[in-house]
């Protein structure tokens, strides 16, 4: 359903961060991009919406070239794509509600949205979502009043709101501690299996890919060096993906 | 000897101690073409002693004609703030270099300068000579002076957000004008009410004196009753003046409490006034 085809990025001409990235991902099921930092892993998943423009090659989403798009195009497809962030990236004076409403913004006029007139049925399931999450009774507060984790969960929630057909995930665990970081990551696992969409993860801790990933990529200097089911993942390929052996024993 | 017990421990001062004499030399110079000089000043302060003696008591003898210039000041202030503002947050925000391409963001700060080029007097003297005399002219020369003050403000501030707020807005696939205000405008609007509110206040200082040159308010009673010598009268008119600028600083404290603290009006009137003030020293230094 989403295939990338040879593409690369370089931000200064002749240092490219991404060279020749081929990938397909299936219709489900949790894929984690790891890899040491600086890598283009977050590079990587921004070129797929466009956060970021890839400086060559095909990505292809539900049938349709995302690299040519028009701006107007590019909108309609990214309400298709939900992007969760590192930093969770809410809008710290808005509320819970508003945040996650905020997912439907591809769908609701701005007249309608700057009047916070958003259609009941989207209400509903915000306050649904909330619920998933773990947040009910926090609809009304500001976003820079609640924890790391919370935050986290209502990003999470936001994205879901948009009724996407991926997930992407930027690094959504590496702000948080160990046992949050691990709540999150079954928050998304339960996520993609209830709503049978495919999540692409980028992250650090190898140990949660492991746990959690059905599939593991493994990056090194732009390139993708490894591509497997997460069970094949050994030693010697980390060594390749990360450099040296002695963080291994 | 190691060399770091030869290095200087702090930044070489030689320059800043020439800027001082520079500074200090310049004063000394300024005073003696200006003819600034101990007698003089003692001569001015007997006179000042007389001037201020015949201040006292305050007449209010003529208030129907001091409260006609007050109202006229009062309402030149609120549609020039209403004008300025309402203009100064479109051309505030195009004027914001990281949201907008430098082609149209050059005229708007073009506009911005422009506004702030001159003293709010010497916009009024303009605008008598092209509207004549009147509110008009004062409240256009105020507009002009909050368009300047709030756009420059609201743009920097602007162009001071967390973008990464407004990415993760920008990626739900949000149209321009909802990454606005859902992305954008959360971001500023505190300040925003915070220069607002500064700008009223200024507003209401400055409408109480372009009257001195006939744009209307109590400023051209007060120059009238001046020349006419009625120091009696003109300390009437300084008190109801500093009377007009606190029930304005009254305001714009309850303002900012309502918009910037989420207080409702009953928390304003049960006597937070004090903590709010102190909380209204702060947001100028911010600003």
């Amino acid at each position: 359903m989403l295939s990338i085809r040879h593409l690369a990025k370089s931000y200064v001409p002749g240092k490219p961060v991404l060279n020749d990235i081929n990938l397909d991902i299936a219709a489900r099921g949790i894929t984690a991009i790891i890899g040491p930092s600086g890598t283009g892993k977050s590079t990587l998943i921004r070129c797929i919406n466009r956060l970021v423009e890839p400086s060559a090659g095909e990505i292809e989403f539900e049938g349709e070239d995302l690299v040519g798009l028009s701006r107007r195009a590019l909108r309609r497809v990214r309400r298709r794509i939900g992007m969760v962030f590192q930093e969770y990236n809410l809008v710290e004076r808005l509320s819970v509600m508003e945040n996650v409403l905020s997912g439907r913004l591809g769908y609701v006029s701005p007249w309608r949205a700057w009047r916070r007139k958003f259609p009941p049925e989207d209400i509903a399931r915000a306050f649904e979502l909330l619920g998933i999450v773990g947040l009910s009774g926090f609809a009304g507060s500001r976003a820079d009043s609640l924890s790391g984790g919370q935050r986290q969960r209502v990003g999470i929630a936001r994205a879901v709101m948009q009724q996407p057909a991926v997930l992407l995930a930027d690094e959504p665990t590496s702000s948080l501690d160990p046992k949050t970081s691990v709540e999150i990551m079954q928050l998304l696992a339960d996520i993609a299996r209830d709503r049978d969409i495919p999540v692409v993860i980028n992250m650090h801790d190898v140990e949660l890919a492991k746990r959690f990933a059905d599939r593991i990529i493994g990056m090194s200097a732009g390139s993708v060096v490894f591509d497997g089911p997460s069970g094949n993942l050994s030693d010697a390929t980390l060594k390749t993906i990360y450099g040296g052996e002695d963080w291994l024993q | 000897m190691t060399p770091a017990a030869t290095a200087l421990p702090f930044r070489s001062r030689t320059w800043a101690r020439v800027g001082w004499l520079a500074l200090a030399a310049y004063v000394i110079y300024a005073c003696a073409q200006l003819d600034v000089s101990a007698e003089r000043i003692a001569s001015g302060l007997s006179n000042a002693a007389h001037f201020f003696g015949r201040m006292f008591p305050p007449n209010f003898a003529r208030w129907d004609l001091l409260v006609k210039g007050l109202k006229e000041s009062l309402e030149i202030a609120a549609l020039a703030s209403a004008l300025g503002i309402a203009l100064s947050l479109p051309i505030g925000f195009v004027a914001a270099r990281n949201l907008m391409p430098a082609w149209v963001s050059w005229p708007a700060r073009l506009v911005i300068v422009a506004a702030r080029s001159f003293h709010p007097v010497i916009v009024a003297i303009l605008f008598v000579k092209a509207v004549g005399f009147g509110a008009l002219a004062g409240i256009l020369a105020l507009t002009v002076a909050s368009i300047g003050f709030i756009g420059k403000l609201f743009a920097e501030a602007i162009e001071e957000i967390s973008l990464k707020q407004v990415e993760a807005v920008r990626a739900t696939g949000a149209p321009f004008m909802s990454v606005i205000g859902f992305g954008v405008l959360p971001q500023v609007f505190a300040r925003f009410i915070g220069f607002c509110t500064y700008q009223l206040d200024s507003n209401l200082r400055n409408s109480t004196m372009v009257g001195i040159v006939g744009a209307g308010g109590i400023g051209g009673t007060l120059f009238a009753a001046f020349q006419r010598f009625d120091y009696d009268y003109v300390c009437a008119i300084l008190i109801s003046i500093i009377a007009l600028i606190m029930a304005g600083e009254v305001l714009a404290m309850g303002v900012r409490g309502i918009f910037i603290d989420g207080l409702s009006l009953a928390d304003l009137f049960r006597g937070r006034v004090g903590r709010l003030a102190a909380q209204g020293e702060r947001h100028l230094e911010d600003d």
